[in-house]
């Protein structure tokens, strides 16, 4: 039975640019003498070192690992010796530098011991979420979201649906369409782990109707026994049809809610790379160490589809295929709508690393005009969303209405921004109040955490004084009780004092009046009547 | 004539009942509007502003004894949100109190510390840790950056240094504005 398709809103027909890095099959990159490794490849905290300098370390060798929940360790990609752990650019829009581990390699390829898990069919969910952590495999397709929390349900919710996207909807990239070609099985296996690890009933495998040759070798790959719960979708060929809710849209009709995840529609969502990882950890023990990458663009001599070794400079990529470096032309990490400039071609591949574009620097760049509120960004914007608002608002950094108008629901397409006849660099602007009311709100966090601190301790100085102050008044009152003491105790001295004056005395009568009994007779009379 | 005083009298004794038990069910404690205020406020509680604390300085807003615009650090976001806040219209910076700047931290040159505890007792968050004749350190994520340890350090061993952009701090820079008009218009006109 043939599945019914449905349309998400908006959307672009692109030129697809893919045929020229389609012409040969992946060829394996060579090793560099030297590898970058970035503690931080991942959304979350980076990863802590616990290797040190000149150290040798085997292929696949962990050598950070994670330190909190969303958190993935990093892996040695080659065999070879720590030259150094400090700050290197890395690709990424800022250009800054982070912590990396750079390794010198020494050609050998030596492996590290693995330990694979061929029954995996015999472990927990959560054993096998462990072993996906441990191998560091983040989602491939782009965001690089830890793979593992992805394949948690969570408590009380259930997993209807997986889907593995092989929809690589933006122009030029086709690491994950030659991937789907040369490797099925790797794919469908690594489905076959997850779809155990969600505990799913139903899994599609969807990719664009624009990769016959890669649907092709699927339906091959795929045995009868599993076409009973693998579903392989061709959907059109419509940017950005491999945005994670918009395949969602095309192949349910569901919508997942805004702010919502898929996993509020029980499904969830993998690109057919994070599979292909998956499998390799589980079957073979082999930590996220490569990937596919596609080198395309313009100013590229020889397009192709490469087998990279994670850290591996793009400079040394762009020389086996040909790059002429000349200065009309920008490199670009991702694809023409979504990707970003790298500062240098120093920078090296990280788990994320679809595509490098070389991508002319002058044509695109045209100067913005005021909008003319044709509307166009509204129609083609696959999250139904009002770009000309959130423009505005993002313009006047009113960063509370530019959220009433569900900011956070753009995934930053781009397709506003290709259409618009003004040239504004709409998506620019909503990455730019993105990043501004993450800041406000980091600095909100801080603040309360500051104040919480100051009222803390202005209790604390308060009550400090308080007991000094009692303590003070219970020494004060200790001393006067002391005193009181004192002056009892005199009285109490001068009554015996007294006393034995009062007794001598007696004793002194008692004997004169031994020499002179007529004057004792009365006395003693006296003491008589007081005892 | 007679009834409708009687009427009116009663209904007035009733309502002064209503509101005088409304006035004691509802009371609200403390003055919400200082609440409000302190929660703008950017907590580093330096002191700028002259008085000895945000939650000061917030007591003193509401109260009309101070201006909206004496808080360096909180900036133009700060006033605007102020003056939204509370009605008025914003003003720039009374530079009286100081710049705006960007953000630092401080910390402290461990060799040179002599362990006086005279920044600890000075730190309004308690960011120092340290104790008597042992080396002081600052817990960076915990300093808000008011330099109020740095005036009673008897050696000078503690320094100002700019918060580290990661690239999860990191900010798109706002895009250029567009042309009021194109360009042909504007060297036409």
């Amino acid at each position: 039975m043939k599945r019914r398709l449905w349309h998400f809103h908006g959307g672009l027909r692109l030129p697809g640019h893919k045929a020229e890095s389609m012409q040969e099959p992946v060829h394996t990159a060579s090793i560099p003498p030297q590898l970058i490794v970035p503690l931080q490849q991942h959304i979350g905290e980076p990863a802590e070192p616990e290797v040190e300098v000149g150290q040798r370390v085997l292929k696949g060798q962990r050598l950070a690992h994670a330190t909190e929940y969303v958190s993935i360790p990093v892996h040695a990609p080659t065999s070879g010796t720590i030259r150094a752990i400090e700050d290197h650019p890395i690709p990424h829009p800022s250009g800054l530098q982070t912590p990396c581990i750079v390794i010198d390699s020494d050609g050998e390829d030596e492996w590290a011991e693995l330990t694979p898990h061929p029954d995996y069919t015999g472990l927990e969910p959560s054993a096998l979420r462990n072993v996906i952590r441990e191998a560091g495999i983040v989602g491939l397709g782009g965001a690089g979201f830890p793979a593992f929390i992805k394949l948690n349900a969570g408590p009380g919710n259930v997993i209807d649906t997986l889907v593995l996207n092989g929809a690589e909807c933006e122009p030029y990239i086709t690491c994950d369409a030659i991937l789907m070609q040369e490797q099925p099985r790797r794919i469908i296996d690594g489905l076959l782990i997850m779809r155990h690890a969600v505990q799913a009933r139903h899994c599609i495998i969807a990719l664009e109707n624009n990769q016959p040759q890669a649907y092709e070798s699927l339906r091959e790959a795929l045995s009868d026994e599993e076409k009973t719960f693998i579903e392989l979708v061709q959907v059109p060929t419509i940017y950005p049809t491999g945005g994670e809710k918009q395949l969602i849209k095309v192949l349910t009709g569901k919508e997942v809610p805004s702010h919502g995840l898929p996993l509020d529609i029980h499904m969830v969502c993998h690109n057919v790379g994070t599979a292909a990882a998956v499998a390799d950890a589980i079957h073979h023990g082999q930590p996220l160490i490569s990937r596919y990458v596609t080198v395309t663009g313009e100013a590229i001599g020889q397009p192709s589809n490469l087998d990279v070794l994670i850290g591996t400079p793009f400079s040394a990529l762009l020389e086996q295929c040909g790059w002429r470096d000349d200065q009309d032309h920008e490199l670009i990490m991702g694809g023409p709508l979504m990707g970003f400039n790298v500062a240098s071609p120093d920078v090296p591949v990280i788990k994320t690393t679809n595509c490098i574009l070389s991508w002319p620097k002058a044509a695109e760049q045209h100067t913005p005009m005021p909008c003319i509120r044709c509307g166009e960004c509204a129609r083609v914007c696959p999250a139904q969303l009002l770009p000309q608002q959130l423009y505005w608002y993002a313009r006047a950094k009113n960063f509370d209405r530019v959220q009433d108008f569900n900011l956070f629901d753009c995934i930053e397409c781009g397709c506003c921004a290709y259409v618009c006849p003004s040239h504004i660099p709409l998506v620019q602007y909503y990455r730019f109040a993105k990043t501004e009311i993450w800041a406000q709100e980091r600095d909100k966090r801080k603040a309360d955490l500051a104040r919480e601190r100051h009222e803390f301790r202005q209790e604390r100085l308060e009550r400090k004084k308080r007991e000094d102050e009692e303590r003070k008044q219970r020494k004060k009152e200790m001393l006067k009780k002391s005193q009181g003491d004192k002056t009892e105790g005199d009285d109490n001295k001068k009554a015996t004092i007294e006393a034995a004056k009062a007794r001598a005395k007696a004793r002194r009568a008692e004997s004169a009046s031994a020499d002179n009994p007529a004057d004792a007779a009365p006395a003693q009379n006296n003491d008589k009547e007081e005892s | 004539m007679f009834e409708a005083i009687i009427v009116l009298a009663v209904l007035a004794v009733l309502f002064g009942l209503l509101l005088g038990f409304a006035a004691v069910r509802f009371k609200v404690e403390g003055d919400p509007v200082v609440d409000q205020i302190d929660a703008i406020l950017p907590q580093t509680q330096c002191g700028q502003c002259t008085y000895a604390g945000c939650r000061p300085y917030a007591e003193a807003i509401a109260k009309g004894e101070a201006d909206i615009n004496q808080c360096p650090p909180g900036g133009e976001t700060v006033i605007q949100q102020l003056a939204d806040l509370l009605g008025v219209d914003p003003k720039p910076l009374n530079e009286e109190h100081g710049e705006h700047g960007e953000k630092t931290v401080v910390y402290i040159d461990e060799n040179e510390c002599i362990g006086c505890t005279l920044c600890i007792q000075a730190c309004p968050v308690d960011a120092i840790v340290g104790a008597a004749k042992q080396m002081h350190t600052v817990i960076e994520s915990e300093c808000t950056g008011c330099d109020l340890c740095i005036e009673p350090c008897p050696v000078d061993c503690i320094h100002i240094k700019p918060l580290e952009e990661t690239p999860q701090t990191w900010k798109w820079p706002a895009p250029p504005l567009p042309l009021e008009k194109p360009p042909h218009e504007a060297s036409g006109s």
